[in-house]
């Protein structure tokens, strides 16, 4: 490797600065205010000791562990230890998100777009490209940690200190750098950059996964996850920092992996050279429907395989939970004088709604591809021969439902299955399906919202991952943050009885599937109608 | 009846306008060539003639049915070949020919081949291992091998080298012997020359010319060579005689057929010795359409000065 590989680097981190220039700001921002946002209404909401006492209770269980991860500084939970406990996980795995898209789109996207080509041409080094995208998601991500960690400052909160602010800002930066050089390697190794972004979603989640496992029942198993690290920071309580050296230290050894990785493949290759195929179609294979499938084969099962791990890895804190509750006699009585519901049963019930919001991605994804169809000028292939667009149109949405039910299935009865390996007393397959499955009607409302977007105009189907992310924040959030109910019945997945715990009712169900039905049903016009972009 | 017919197609882009009142009709047996510079809007009205655009007003027709509303039906009948050729990277060449085909319609096995022979494609590789001259290759195997009676070619072969080029106007013309129809966009004016029966041509979204190429040479000028026995100097001052380069007695210059008989008329009582006449080329058309504009909107801006 001589010294001119990293020729020109500046210029081109510059000019991904300006492609940038909206997006990465309102990134940056939005953590920002979320952040502060929250940290002030756990203020406010628990002012007095007896409050925060009591929401810790409910908080130091297995379950709630699994979810949000370890929890510090319990014996005084103030807005300090309460965002260490509750947000940062979660805010961890957005920032993680953010990068992963930010570095695919810069180095494997522009890749298959041809840009790189042509900046290759000019008098730019062989790795500058990629040095120029983890410089600036760097610069990013150091940028984030300082706003977000100033700006939970700035509250003058009590138990918001220095130290931990910066501590808290510097966590999230930190996973951030490490899923960018994450994305830099996948981007190396595969040709696609949809494979090289659901590859280090996939670590992504597998370190969510590792980090449940560990935080539930062995902490040596979390420490294989740079999730379980920065949770290990003891953010607001103890601060440690040499968490956040290793999460580093491993995201360099990542980095020096991918400029090796690089230096050695071709423009546009992936590590492994191109198979040959079959020189005929399958037949499956000669159907719109079958192409939509076919293109999608893989991401598909991946996320099929993903969302059952889930559901074990849910599942398996059911027994945790149960000898928790017998060992607490307190916890029983609260809760169980409090509501009808017992724990386990509210736990299901909260999960089955976070899977069924998480179920809605991989079929919103399916959507998107049409969209992505569209945009690489493909769809013009099949509209061109006597395909009609219902034909089109109708196979994409069709399997984007077949993707979420399918999901939900998988998730379900692995939590059935894992909570049958670990409980006495584990409900019937039946009972944990019906639950899981009520849900579907919020899902089509969702996934409707995706198909009226795509026949409207593919531009904005992001719309319906910001109602996606509203809906997920108020279900996860709602009950902590209080806040008020018109807010939460905005998402679809408000409306869905707790079958477990409550007798079914119809009446929302059936008025969401008519909502969904209304809006997909505009979709189909709408694309009908438009014109396509080719 | 035309087998294609486009009547005052205007399409805009918000407040840019792609195409004014285009009129475009193909018989049936005839090779349409359609050109002009980029950006004219030749792929903006064919992908009208495909119904994946709806036009803001006017009437685009194939087979008689609306192209909008009737895509489905017309494209039983009717073949495309774009010229950005955009395959899915992980399907093979010979997985794509067989959809294509199958969503087409007709699929004849044995023509396929034979065509994947003559084109010399390697069905097995994956798509997106292929040069950009074997992704279009894939799509003009799908087309040739279809029982289609319109093909509509969108510069189908800006990436292929010369033999295959030859190659695909031998496939055209055995289509044209076949009795089937052609739209061919293309920038390749000897190739628009050799295959076309008739030609449009669009600029900024207007038709400025159509015809037989034989009409169309006739609105344009004959290239002269000429060797005389005295000087014939005042060529260069008459009226429709342009790019004269004189030496003495010998000349070359171009002269507008409306003034060929008055310009013959004095080079013959010059004595001619040797006397060489080309036809106008397709380039000659194509060009002065442009330096004309050119001059008119000099005159403009002249006009706006004064
Ligand atoms: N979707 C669109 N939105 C806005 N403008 C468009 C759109 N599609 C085409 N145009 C514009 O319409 C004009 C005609 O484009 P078109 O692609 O038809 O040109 P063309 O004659 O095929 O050119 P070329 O020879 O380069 O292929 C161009 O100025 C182009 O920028
Ligand atoms: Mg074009």
């Amino acid at each position: 490797m001589n010294n001119n590989s990293f020729e020109k680097t500046g210029i081109l981190a510059r000019f991904i600065m300006r492609r940038d220039r909206v997006r990465l700001p309102v990134w940056i921002l939005s953590f920002a205010v979320v952040s502060m946002v929250v940290a002030i209404t756990f203020t406010d909401l628990y002012a007095s000791v007896e409050e925060r006492q009591a929401i810790a209770e409910t908080m130091k269980n297995p379950a709630m562990t699994a979810l949000f991860g370890e929890a510090y500084g319990m014996n005084d939970y103030t807005a300090g230890p309460m965002m260490a406990h509750q947000m940062l996980l979660l805010t961890a795995i957005v920032v993680g998100i953010m990068n992963i898209l930010f570095v695919a789109r810069h180095t494997r996207t522009s890749e298959e777009d041809g840009q790189i080509e042509l900046i290759r041409a000019l008098p730019t080094g062989r790795l500058s490209q990629l040095s120029a995208t983890l410089l600036i998601s760097t610069v990013v991500n150091i940028a984030l940690a300082l706003v977000v960690g100033f700006g939970l400052y700035a509250l003058q909160i009590e138990s918001i200190d220095l130290e931990g602010s910066l501590l808290y800002g510097a966590a999230l930066g930190t996973v951030g750098i490490f899923f960018a050089a994450v994305t830099a390697v996948f981007a190396q190794v595969v040709e696609s950059s949809r494979n090289a972004i659901a590859l280090s979603f996939s670590v992504l989640g597998i370190a969510y996964i590792i980090r449940a496992i560990g935080d539930v029942s062995s902490e040596f198993v979390a420490w294989f996850s740079p999730l379980g690290w920065i949770l290990r920071t003891e953010v607001f309580v103890n601060n440690y920092w040499w968490p956040l050296l290793l999460t580093i230290g491993v995201g360099l050894i990542f980095v020096g992996l991918s400029f090796y990785l690089h230096g050695i493949r071709d423009i546009g290759a992936g590590l492994f050279p191109a198979k040959r195929g079959k020189s005929t179609a399958h037949t499956f294979l000669l159907h719109p429907f079958g192409l939509a499938l076919r293109l999608q084969r893989t991401g598909i099962i991946s996320w099929l395989i993903g969302m059952s791990v889930l559901g074990m890895t849910y599942g398996s804190v059911l027994g945790d939970l149960e000898a928790f509750l017998s060992d607490s006699e307190l916890m029983q009585e609260l809760l169980q004088s409090s509501a009808g519901a017992s724990i386990t049963e509210q736990y299901i019930t909260m999960l089955m709604s976070v899977m069924a919001m998480m179920c809605v991605i991989p079929a919103v994804m399916v959507l998107l591809k049409l969209k992505g169809e569209e945009m690489k000028n493909r769809t013009e292939n099949l509209f061109s021969r006597a395909v009609s667009r219902l034909k089109v149109f109708g196979s994409y949405v069709g399997l984007a439902h077949l993707v979420g039910i399918f999901a939900l299935l998988v998730s379900a009865v692995g939590l059935w299955l894992a909570g049958l390996a670990v409980m006495d007393d584990m409900m019937s397959l039946g009972t944990i399906l019906q639950a899981a499955l009520v849900y579907v009607p919020a899902m089509w409302v969702m996934i409707s919202l995706a198909t009226l977007f795509i026949g409207f105009a593919p531009s904005t189907v992001y719309v319906t991952w910001i109602y996606l992310g509203y809906a997920f924040v108020v279900s996860y959030f709602g009950g902590m943050l209080q806040l008020p109910t018109w807010l939460e019945k905005i998402s679809p997945f408000a409306h869905i009885p707790e079958v477990i715990s409550e007798d079914m009712t119809y009446g929302s169900l059936v008025v969401l599937t008519i909502i969904s039905l209304i809006i997909s049903w505009s979709g189909f016009i709408l694309y009908k109608k438009r014109d396509l972009l080719g | 009846m035309p087998l294609l017919q486009a009547t005052h197609v205007t399409k805009t882009f918000g407040n840019f306008t792609a195409l004014d009142q285009v009129n475009i009709e193909v018989n049936k047996g005839e090779v349409y060539g359609f050109i002009g510079p980029n950006g004219a809007g030749k792929s903006t009205m064919i992908r009208i003639l495909l119904g994946i655009l709806q036009v803001t007003s006017g009437e685009a027709t194939v087979f008689g049915m609306d192209a909008w509303k009737d895509a489905v039906h017309i494209h039983k009948r009717m073949a495309y070949v774009p010229g950005d050729v955009n395959l899915w990277p992980n399907l093979t060449g010979g997985e794509v020919i067989d959809l294509f085909t199958k969503l087409q319609g007709s699929s004849n096995k044995q023509r396929k081949d034979e065509l994947m022979e003559i084109f010399d494609l390697d069905p097995t590789k994956k798509c997106r291992t292929y040069s950009k001259g074997n992704r279009q290759k894939v799509a003009l195997v799908a087309a040739f091998a279809s029982d289609a009676e319109l093909f509509i070619f969108d510069e189908p072969t800006s990436g292929l080298d010369p033999l295959m080029e030859r190659t695909f106007q031998e496939q055209v013309l055995k289509l044209k012997d076949a009795g089937k129809s052609v739209l061919l966009s293309s920038h390749i004016l000897s190739e628009v020359e050799k295959l076309c029966d008739r030609v449009g041509i669009i600029r900024e979204g207007k038709m400025i010319e159509t015809g037989t190429l034989e009409e169309l040479r006739h609105l344009t000028r004959m290239h002269i060579s000429v060797e005389t026995k005295r000087p014939i100097l005042e060529l260069a001052s008459m009226k429709g005689v342009h790019d004269v380069v004189l030496d003495e007695n010998k000349g070359s210059f171009q002269v507008d057929t409306e003034a060929l008989e008055s310009v013959m008329g004095y080079v013959s009582k010059s004595g001619i010795v040797h006397l060489e006449s080309a036809p106008p080329t397709l380039e000659d058309l194509f060009m002065r359409h442009y330096e004309s504009d050119e001059a008119s909107q000099a005159d403009e801006v002249g006009r706006d000065e004064q």
